[in-house]
């Protein structure tokens, strides 16, 4: 009995004794600098998809660099939700992708800064994304290009092989799509909802990378010649006029996948990220990777297509955690070394790096991609303050719901009186933050 | 955090409560003495005393532990949120007063949503009318009435998420519902969650679908637990089945009905799981939990929402008070 309360206390003190080391190696690192990085990290991610096989294989390969730090990835299904929620704790593992909740100015509050705004920019981009009075907070996982994933084989057979360039000329097309073909035209897939905010990643393409900025300062974002008049009435113009699926209601993401391969859906207002995903899903129902084709979005500035790009998820380092340095080392290995970037086929990171296999389709196209412009110093959540008290969620998909379901009839009003009403919801709103 | 309310309370306390009453009343009503027993026995010996006062004590702290932690701290918590301008992330929980009841008071939108409610009460009619239905016939000699009790209760045993799946292929165009149509000779059914005069109805009828064996269970409890000597003594009289209905059954299980009213109302008024699940609210179909969740999470607006969430409960107070008046402890006398 004796003895075995004396191995429990040696046990305990050989405990103690590893926490004690690990954090007096960690201070040594701090000066020492990296070679001698260690500590066991908790990387929190949301693709549960690829967190079993490419995620371990990136363990692996980054511990051949730095043998003492030990990974666990604990990935979370309703990341953005859950994760929001578990920063009111200090427990939100070491390394994690930044949720998209958090306001700028909460940013210090939770993660650890990981150098200005000038120095990092220098070699990555979207370093503006998650920053905070010059400081960067998050480092993008990869890139993204905006504008729409289709079907090449719908589109040859209703006779479209150049891009629209004007949303007329887009609607032209989709016409084309239903008469000649069996494909839905345009597929919303509202059931699930977010993938209807999707098409807001396109503002800016009329007034250029301040628009979320400008539009904190308007009363009337509603109107023509702004980007979010633009592209809401460019989906309220298809529903209204049939050209989307019947019963939007009961629509399925990951169905929708397949029926794009299949050809059954033409086209989907997605991000860039979505293009493997569906080439993949082209593959399981027989149909070729090279059916999926990527456009942007049909508006033109001097007969060039301006394309919004931005940043996926951002990686930040817990303000909590115990073993910055080693998280460090992951965040800049992740983003230099890994390639998780451009093998998942979105845009590098790193300002230098090549357009993705998956934009071949730009490639023949007059191309200037541009990111949306910081916000100004003081107003880093005014955006998001007025679109939260107008209960317009510009971050959601509600008020897009609204919006298709006056579009089919399915509710009162018209595109007139729904854009009224936003921009009178949206002034009130400005005056309540402002006042 | 009580914003989350879901479902039914369906794990009331006093249902239990009930349901025991009506039990021990109809198979006779002596419970006096049995109560008397227990405080006469308690005489001898201080220590004792002592330790009789204590133990019910001791056994309640775990239970009582629990209630405190997961129940009445979160309501508290919620009630100071409900006075605060919190994000739900923030720190600092500003106080802004009463300001949030004014504003869920002074916007109709806000209250608009009951109307909702309103199909899912209608349905919980239904449910009720069909619930006691089956109960009734169950009791009787049925053949296979074990197995009809089963399929009936089986639906409530399900997970809501999985309900609200099945049931959004059920009814998506050229699914379970439009093939079974179709065989019928129906050709051009409508949208059944596409069209927004469609979509409430749909979604009550899964609700009644998924509630009924709860109701049924409860109905069919009660209805047993009527001394079988009264049939007896009613055939002698030359009662007809429904004569049977009408003057036994339906006053000795009034208890049990008042009781599934009353939940039937305070879970028409926070339904949440079906609806959010099929269609997250979109196409007319927001009901008040619905609308709460997402003025919390989706516009950060947690003060506002626990305000939103305040109000509801005290509306389903205010409808539990108004039933314990009309369905008070009167006694149910059979005999």
């Amino acid at each position: 009995m004796a003895k075995k309360h004396i191995v429990g206390i040696a046990a305990l003190a050989l405990f103690l004794a590893a926490c004690g080391g690990d954090d007096s190696s960690d201070d040594s690192d701090t000066s020492s600098g990296d070679g001698t990085v260690s500590g066991d990290l908790t990387v929190l991610t949301h693709r549960t998809d690829i967190v079993d096989t490419v995620l371990e294989d990136y363990k692996t390969r980054f511990q051949e660099t730095y043998p003492d730090v030990d990974i666990s990835f604990e990935a979370i299904t309703e990341y953005e939700g859950d994760v929001s929620i578990r920063l009111n704790t200090e427990e939100y593992g070491d390394v994690l992708m930044i949720p998209a909740a958090v306001t700028r100015d909460e940013l210090p509050e939770y993660f650890e800064p990981l150098g200005t705004v000038e120095e990092l920019g220098e070699k990555y981009r979207f370093v503006e994304e998650q920053a905070y009075q010059g400081d960067v907070y998050g480092i993008s996982i990869t890139g993204n290009a905006n504008g729409y994933v289709f079907n090449k084989r719908v589109w040859e057979e209703a006779g479209i092989t150049e891009p629209p360039t004007t949303p007329d000329e887009f609607i032209e097309a989709l016409r084309a799509i239903e008469q000649n073909t069996d494909a839905i035209p345009y597929y919303t897939n509202y059931g699930d909802g977010w993938p209807l905010g999707q098409i807001r990643s396109n503002m800016g393409v009329l007034t250029g990378p301040e628009v979320e900025n400008e539009m904190a300062h308007s009363d009337e974002p509603w109107t023509e010649g702004e980007d979010i008049h633009l592209v809401d009435s460019f989906v309220y113009d298809i529903v209204a006029e049939g050209l989307a699926e019947d019963d939007p209601t009961t629509t399925n993401w990951e169905e929708s996948k397949n029926l794009l391969g299949t050809g059954d859906i033409a086209t989907m207002m997605l991000g860039s990220w979505a293009v493997t995903q569906m080439q993949d899903a082209a593959e399981n129902v027989g149909a070729s990777r090279d059916d999926i084709g990527y456009w942007p979005f049909p508006a033109q500035t001097d007969g060039t297509f301006r394309v919004r790009i931005g940043g996926d998820y951002k990686m930040g380092i817990n303000k909590h955690s115990e073993h910055k340095e080693a998280a460090r080392a992951w965040i800049d290995w992740y983003t230099e070394e890994s390639g998780y970037a451009t093998d998942e086929g979105g845009l590098s990171v790193q300002v230098d790096g090549e357009l993705p296999d998956t934009l071949s389709d730009f490639e023949p196209l007059d191309v200037e991609f541009f990111e949306l412009a910081p916000r100004p110093e003081g107003e880093e959540s005014l955006y998001s303050d007025i679109h939260n008290t107008a209960e317009i969620d510009l971050d959601g998909w509600l008020y897009n719901q609204k919006l298709i379901d006056i579009a089919r009839g399915a509710a009162d009003g018209d595109k007139e009186s729904y854009f009224e009403e936003l921009n009178q919801r949206w002034s009130d709103a400005r005056a309540q933050v402002a006042g | 955090m009580a914003v989350n309310t879901t479902g039914r309370p369906n794990d009331d306390g006093s249902g239990a409560g009930d349901d025991r009453q009506v039990l021990v009343t109809a198979g006779g009503g002596d419970q006096a003495p049995a109560r008397g027993s227990g405080s006469a026995g308690a005489s001898p010996g201080r220590d004792t005393t002592q330790g009789r006062r204590t133990t019910p004590w001791l056994f309640l702290l775990i239970p009582l532990g629990f209630l405190i932690v997961f129940t009445y701290i979160p309501v508290g918590n919620m009630v100071w949120y409900s006075v605060t301008s919190w994000d739900g992330r923030d720190p600092v929980k500003e106080f802004v007063g009463l300001d949030n009841y004014v504003q869920i008071f002074t916007r109709p939108e806000l209250f608009e949503v009951f109307f909702v409610s309103l199909y899912y009460v209608g349905g919980s009619f239904v449910q009720m009318a069909l619930a006691l239905y089956f109960a009734t016939v169950l009791s009787f000699k049925t053949r296979f009435r074990n197995f009809f009790k089963g399929v009936i209760f089986f639906p409530y045993l399900l997970n809501g998420v999985a309900i609200g799946l099945v049931f959004l292929y059920f009814f998506r165009p050229g699914g379970t519902l439009d093939a079974v149509l179709a065989l019928v000779g129906v050709q051009e059914p409508p949208q059944w969650l596409g069209d927004p005069s469609m979509v409430n109805y749909s979604l009550a009828a899964t609700s009644v679908w998924r509630f009924m064996g709860l109701n049924f269970v409860l109905f069919l409890g009660a209805i047993q637990s009527i001394p079988s000597e009264l049939y007896e003594a009613a055939d002698i009289d030359g009662a007809n089945s429904w004569d049977k209905f009408r003057y036994i059954i339906l006053p000795g299980i009034r208890q049990i009905l008042g009781l599934s009213f009353i939940l039937a109302i305070s879970g028409a008024l926070s339904v949440f799981e079906i609806p959010y699940i099929m269609t997250g609210g979109a196409n007319g179909s927001e009901t008040f939990v619905i609308q709460t969740v997402n003025t919390a999470f989706k516009f950060s607006k947690v003060g506002l929402a626990s305000a939103m969430a305040v109000v509801l409960l005290i509306i389903v107070l205010v409808f539990t008070w108004i039933q314990r008046k009309l369905f008070a402890d009167d006694k149910v006398d059979l005999v």
